[in-house]
């Protein structure tokens, strides 16, 4: 197979048709090129849609307290519902399948957070431990809220990195400090990080310790649950929610206004189809573009082998055998499709490159790759099915008479 | 050299079947200097394609060098062809990406002779031929006479036995021919066999022996009248 000499004779023949090893090797090198680039883009599309997702638990109920709208056993429509701390109890002991469940308890207005004489405007969310989970977010310093916070109403807080930023100008550690919270000393225990930059912007605060001091008794805002369950279950999980809060506050099940429940784990099912459907989709572009590959590349070394039939019939006056002339054309034709092959790889692999490195993510587009293993896959595919088609006119070619060969002009 | 008994020979192109050559039977020694004379399809160049083991025949037998060549396969016809016969076309026949130094070695690539050697060897043979400042001249760069010359070259690097030659001449003028003619002529003194299929007849003057055919039967040998049985073609048919 490999025989210096040969290879020789092989590239002293490139070299010398320059033109028609352009065009062999431009359609290969188009053709996975633009493979590479559909499949690039794809991902980007995905990974874009897929970051917003991972911003929040894809796996979460919410429920909000609303307005009934249907009248009930004597009970006029318009009445506000509201949420306690018995909402949160029974929905933690009855529902199964929670993996976290938080309350949350909103402080009207937004506060205003001091340390020294730095000052600073930021959201404060109470809220209960599992809350992390629910919006995705990690312990980047200290420790998170804890049960025993909740318990004991500990006066603690786990701030965001732009508040550390804003009142910690000094470069102190924030851990084991009090800032004022609306003026209430609270204790800093820990620095949490969100996937989320804009609710980086929070202050953690326990939902107890939030309902004694800022005069909420037993009211909750909003509770919200993350589960591991299917789909399905989900569904009957949030059927069961509604049944529930409808019994213990009197309004109809039916009655879509009272309380709304919104459940992520759909949302996410919904753009997995669409994900699917993308990817079926270029897939099927994908294959269609290595097909024309293909049928550019049988072509082309249906014309060359046509073109060279002449030379054809002169090497087998001299002696050459009709292997060796179906080995010279079969090696030029792989040499020059898996070289194409490559740059077509390298040049589509670079282009992906240089947009993922300079263009920011947007919502919608992120960090388009393709597969590296498909691209091979693909080239490997054009470099056999070149041979192939270089293969059934090569051995007509070979076999016919060097006369007829000869005569053709 | 050549032995060739009641040769037949036809085509089928579609329906019909055309008989080319009728029943030949001659004999060329080593070392003789041939030409096939005959008007356009006399049969001539197929005589020259069987004889160079570059087709088939349908009936009959050729010994070349005491080896009957029947139904052979391809490669060994290719390896015969390499070892035995150089071939000279009217068309010159020189793959036109190559230069001159580069068609002559070729036939020394089949025989898988290193590039540094049969680039040695195809420079002797250009000197020769008195082309030495030709040698990295494309084809398209040289004259007729040159690129017959290029095209003598590269059929003798071989060190063959037998030069076939299919009108020479044919795409050369009358002092170009004759240059050509006589290098054939040295190349005979060094005991090739040389077979030069013609239809000018000053060119097959130049040559020992003078076959002429008609219509696919030999109808002379040296000007003497050769008789045929008709039967023997008919019973063919």
């Amino acid at each position: 197979m490999f025989d210096l000499d040969k290879w020789q004779e092989i590239f002293s023949t490139i070299r010398k048709n320059k033109l028609r090893t352009f065009l062999t090797g431009f359609s290969v090198a188009w053709g996975i090129f633009m493979l590479i680039i559909l499949l690039g883009s794809g991902k980007g599309l995905q990974n874009g849609i897929e970051t917003q997702f991972k911003q929040d638990a894809v796996n979460s109920i919410w429920l909000f307290p609303g307005q009934t709208s249907v009248p009930y056993k004597g009970y006029t429509l318009g009445r506000r519902i509201r949420f306690t701390n018995d909402d949160f109890d029974q929905v933690n002991n009855k529902v199964e399948d929670i993996d976290h469940i938080s309350a949350n308890f909103s402080i009207r207005g937004s506060g205003v957070v001091s340390y020294k004489n730095e000052f600073g405007s930021f959201d404060i969310i109470s809220i209960h431990p599992d809350y992390l989970f629910l919006e995705n977010a990690k312990v980047k310093e200290g420790r998170f809220l804890n049960d025993i916070d909740i318990k004991k109403f500990r006066k603690v807080v786990s701030i965001g990195p732009p508040i550390v930023e804003a009142l910690f100008k000094d470069k102190e550690s924030p851990i084991g400090k009090y800032i004022k919270v609306n003026g209430i000393p609270f204790k800093v225990v820990g620095i949490f990080e969100d996937p989320n930059e804009r609710d980086m912007n929070r202050i953690y605060i326990p939902v107890s310790t939030a309902q004694k001091i800022f005069n909420g008794g037993n009211v909750i805002h909003r509770l919200s649950l993350t589960t591991t369950a299917s789909v399905t279950r989900s569904d009957e999980m949030t059927e069961q929610l509604q049944a529930d809060f409808a019994k213990r506050h009197h309004f109809d099940v039916k009655d879509k206004q009272a309380i709304f429940i919104r459940n992520t784990l759909k949302d996410f099912q919904q753009f997995q189809n669409l994900f699917l459907g993308i990817r079926i989709f270029i897939w099927i572009i994908g294959i269609g573009t290595i097909i024309a590959g293909i049928v550019g590349v049988s072509n082309i070394m249906m014309i060359v082998v046509k073109e060279r039939t002449k030379e054809i019939g002169i090497r087998k006056a001299i002696g050459a055998t009709p292997g060796s002339v179906v080995g010279l054309i079969m090696m030029e034709s792989i040499a020059i499709t898996a070289f194409a092959g490559y740059l077509g790889l390298v040049l589509g692999v670079g282009l992906l490159e240089l947009i993922s490195s300079n263009m920011p993510g947007t919502d919608f587009f992120r960090n388009p790759e393709a597969d590296f293993g498909v691209a091979v896959s693909a080239t490997i595919l054009l470099v056999v099915s070149g041979a192939i088609a270089g293969l059934v006119p090569a051995t007509k070619a070979a076999r016919i008479k060097p006369i007829v060969a000869l005569r053709d002009e | 050299m050549i032995r060739i008994n009641n040769l037949h020979k036809s085509y089928t192109t579609g329906q019909n079947k055309l008989h080319v050559l009728k029943g030949l039977d001659f004999n060329i020694k080593e070392g003789e200097l041939v030409s096939i004379m005959g008007s356009s399809g006399s049969g001539k160049s197929t005589l020259l394609n069987i004889v160079g083991i570059l087709d088939n025949y349908d009936q009959g037998d050729y010994y070349l060098d005491n080896m009957l060549i029947r139904d052979m396969s391809e490669k060994k016809a290719a390896l015969l062809r390499n070892k035995y016969i150089g071939f000279v076309f009217q068309s010159f026949n020189l793959i036109s990406f190559k230069n001159a130094m580069e068609n002559v070695a070729l036939p020394l690539y089949y025989q898988k002779m290193s590039r540094k050697k049969r680039n040695i060897k195809a420079m002797e043979y250009l000197e020769k031929m008195g082309l030495t400042e030709w040698a990295n001249h494309m084809p398209n760069e040289l004259s007729g006479g040159q690129k017959q010359r290029v095209a003598i070259a590269r059929a003798l690097i071989t060190q063959p036995k037998i030069i076939l030659a299919d009108e020479p001449t044919g795409a050369l003028d009358t002092t170009t021919s004759y240059e050509v003619m006589s290098l054939f002529k040295e190349i005979n003194q060094l005991g090739i066999t040389v077979i030069i299929v013609t239809h000018e007849n000053d060119i097959a003057e130049r040559t020992d022996k003078i076959i002429r055919l008609k219509d696919g039967i030999i109808e002379s040998v040296n000007g003497k009248k050769i008789a045929h049985k008709t039967e023997n073609s008919l019973a063919y048919v």
